[in-house]
């Protein structure tokens, strides 16, 4: 059972000149999308299995860029060759969202109509049209239904979204460490961030890009936010602690403690790659996720019409999305007597334990996989 | 109601065919403590059940996602809260209600949540378990395979005892039967002579 890299990839692009309408009512005339395919689509075209990205990633989800050897894929512990999803059974997929930031079209890009970025006349878009937009992408690369959905937190959301907006198309969805909905607290994080972002003085409402600047301070304080709610208490302990940076206060209000360094670069990194537009619009799509809005509060309701089988993960020390958000889900789809399995991981990583390499998580993921025949 | 079971295939328990042969075809069922999901598989192969196992045991619930099963992680200890009354055909406690240390609320959960529950477990009041105690010992056998010092089970019980708690708590047997160690069902003393007890029951009121 070896377990490689599905080694150098490329990103690819497709170009879509068909307009599409968002949930919010805009319309946008043609869109590109950025992603990346490992493996092959196989003869019966019944093997591929999308996954879809969370807040801050993209469709670089394995492998290395040749020119970029250090920049590997988001989810290339658990995706390639060997590897508990397999890309010699599996044509993995990872598609860039509208509004994104990482080459599909978003507030960064061009406004056909005007001939500059479309900044903060990009619209506002959902869960609901990244579904649809990738079910365009899925058609043109010839896969009529998915093995799998999968994705962690947002992409989670997502690959639940499939199932109930593309029942036909998808055979299995992974929903690790989602909620069919956000609380409250969940929802005062979000706003937080993206007030930080609108707030600074070099947002210009998001036209920034026209000023030549970004709202660097506010995506800093964002991200720093994020961070926090990412990581658990025990957790930010263990790494973090009390340590301090250079052994002794310092009586002002540079960086004392090592927490406030990994914030503050952490911060800066993502300020470095990320778009404080898309950030505002991911953040949004988060907070109107709630598939069951539509069946007055019933998810069970929502989820009548679904025919997947589905995988629930969630993690023990996950504050963001707790386990008893992911029994929300599973009590849903138990109730529609539909297949599904779900395990509650003992991890002190917090939110972003689905992105570790942890033997007992990645092991499930590798059995259910191993069940599904293509 | 056929007792369709393949012969020459015996399951690794022997609780398994009796329980086969009770429920109907295609009924919808949840067993509680499923470890490693054997006897869910064996009632979708032989009566095409479908349903969920509950399991707390990392080990035991990768075991039965490989066995192909529905399975839900999840401590029977903390109640059934999350189904709703009536969703399933049969609530099914396998070698496990010894095991548990809310027995009356599993009890009561299993047959809010069931139309039925079938139990089974290993009867203390076995002939050679209370040979062990005559002669000093804590039992140990097939059906009770742990020492002292190890063991799961927090309570022991015979069949006499299961059928004083059945009366006690509006329970109404509808089946019962009772293995030896050999897996032959024991119709004479079975409080002395079964190794085994495998009962089916509902609700007084139902």
């Amino acid at each position: 059972m070896s377990q490689g890299s599905v080694g150098i990839v490329k990103p690819e692009m497709m170009q879509f000149d068909e307009a599409i309408g968002l949930k919010g009512g805009a319309r946008i005339e043609g869109y590109q999308l950025a992603y990346e395919t490992y493996g092959e689509l196989n003869a019966e075209r019944n093997n591929a299995i999308l996954v879809c990205h969370a807040l801050n990633a993209s469709h670089h989800v394995a492998g290395v860029y040749a020119n970029e050897p250090e920049n590997v894929g988001w989810w290339d512990n658990l995706i390639g060759p060997g590897k508990p999803v397999d890309t010699d059974r599996f044509f993995v997929l990872g598609v860039n969202n509208l509004g994104g930031c990482h080459g599909s079209t978003g507030p960064s890009s061009v406004d056909p109509r005007t001939g500059k970025p479309w900044g903060g006349d990009f619209p506002v878009v959902t869960v609901e049209d990244w579904v649809n937009v990738q079910a365009r992408l899925a058609s043109r690369l010839g896969i009529d239904q998915f093995a799998a959905v999968m994705g962690g937190s947002l992409g989670g959301m997502q690959a639940l979204q499939w199932t109930i907006d593309q029942p036909e198309r998808v055979r299995n969805a992974l929903v690790i460490a989602a909620a069919p909905k956000l609380s409250a607290q969940n929802i005062a994080f979000n706003e937080v961030a993206r007030t930080a972002i609108t707030s600074d003085p070099e947002f210009y409402g998001g036209h920034y890009y026209e000023h030549g600047v970004v709202p660097r301070r506010g995506l800093r304080i964002a991200r720093m936010i994020g961070h926090i709610t990412y990581l658990s208490d025990d957790a930010m302990d263990a790494k973090f602690g009390r340590n301090l940076r250079e052994n002794v206060l310092k009586f002002n209000f540079d960086i004392d403690f090592q927490i406030e360094s990994y914030l503050r670069y952490q911060g800066d990194k993502f300020a470095d790659t990320f778009d404080a537009n898309t950030y505002l619009r991911i953040t949004k799509a988060l907070d109107y996720f709630d598939p069951a809005a539509s069946h007055h509060g019933d998810l069970t309701a929502a989820l009548k019409n679904s025919e997947a089988d589905y995988l629930v993960v969630s993690f023990t020390s996950d504050w963001r999305f707790s386990p008893e958000r992911s029994h929300e889900l599973v009590k849903a789809m138990v109730e529609n007597r539909l297949n599904v399995s779900y395990a509650e991981i003992e991890a002190p990583h917090g939110h972003d334990a689905f992105l570790m390499d942890d033997a007992i998580y990645h092991n499930l993921i590798r059995a259910y996989f191993e069940r599904v025949s293509v | 109601m056929s007792t369709a079971v393949t012969p020459g295939k015996r399951t690794s328990r022997r609780d398994f065919e009796t329980i086969a042969g009770w429920i109907g075809d295609g009924a919808h069922v949840l067993d509680l403590g499923c470890g490693d999901g054997s006897l869910l598989r064996h009632l979708r192969r032989v009566r095409r059940a479908s349903g969920y196992g509950i399991e707390i045991d990392d080990n035991k619930v990768l075991a039965s996602l490989k066995n192909g099963i529905n399975v839900l992680q999840a401590d029977l200890e903390r109640g059934l809260s999350g189904f709703e009354d009536d969703s399933f055909d049969y609530v099914i406690l396998s070698l496990t209600l010894q095991a548990v240390r809310h027995t009356e609320r599993i009890v009561r959960d299993m047959l809010r949540v069931g139309r039925e529950a079938i139990v089974t477990f290993p009867n203390f009041g076995y002939w050679r378990h209370r040979l062990h105690v005559m002669l000093g010992r804590v039992p140990v056998s097939r059906e009770l395979p742990y020492q002292w010092y190890d063991t799961p089970n927090v309570h022991v019980l015979t069949i006499d005892d299961f059928e004083i708690f059945c009366a006690g708590h509006g329970m109404r047997v509808r089946q019962r039967v009772v293995l030896d160690e050999a897996g032959d069902e024991v119709k004479l003393l079975p409080n002395l002579l079964g190794a085994l007890a495998v009962y089916r029951f509902d609700k007084w009121s139902a």
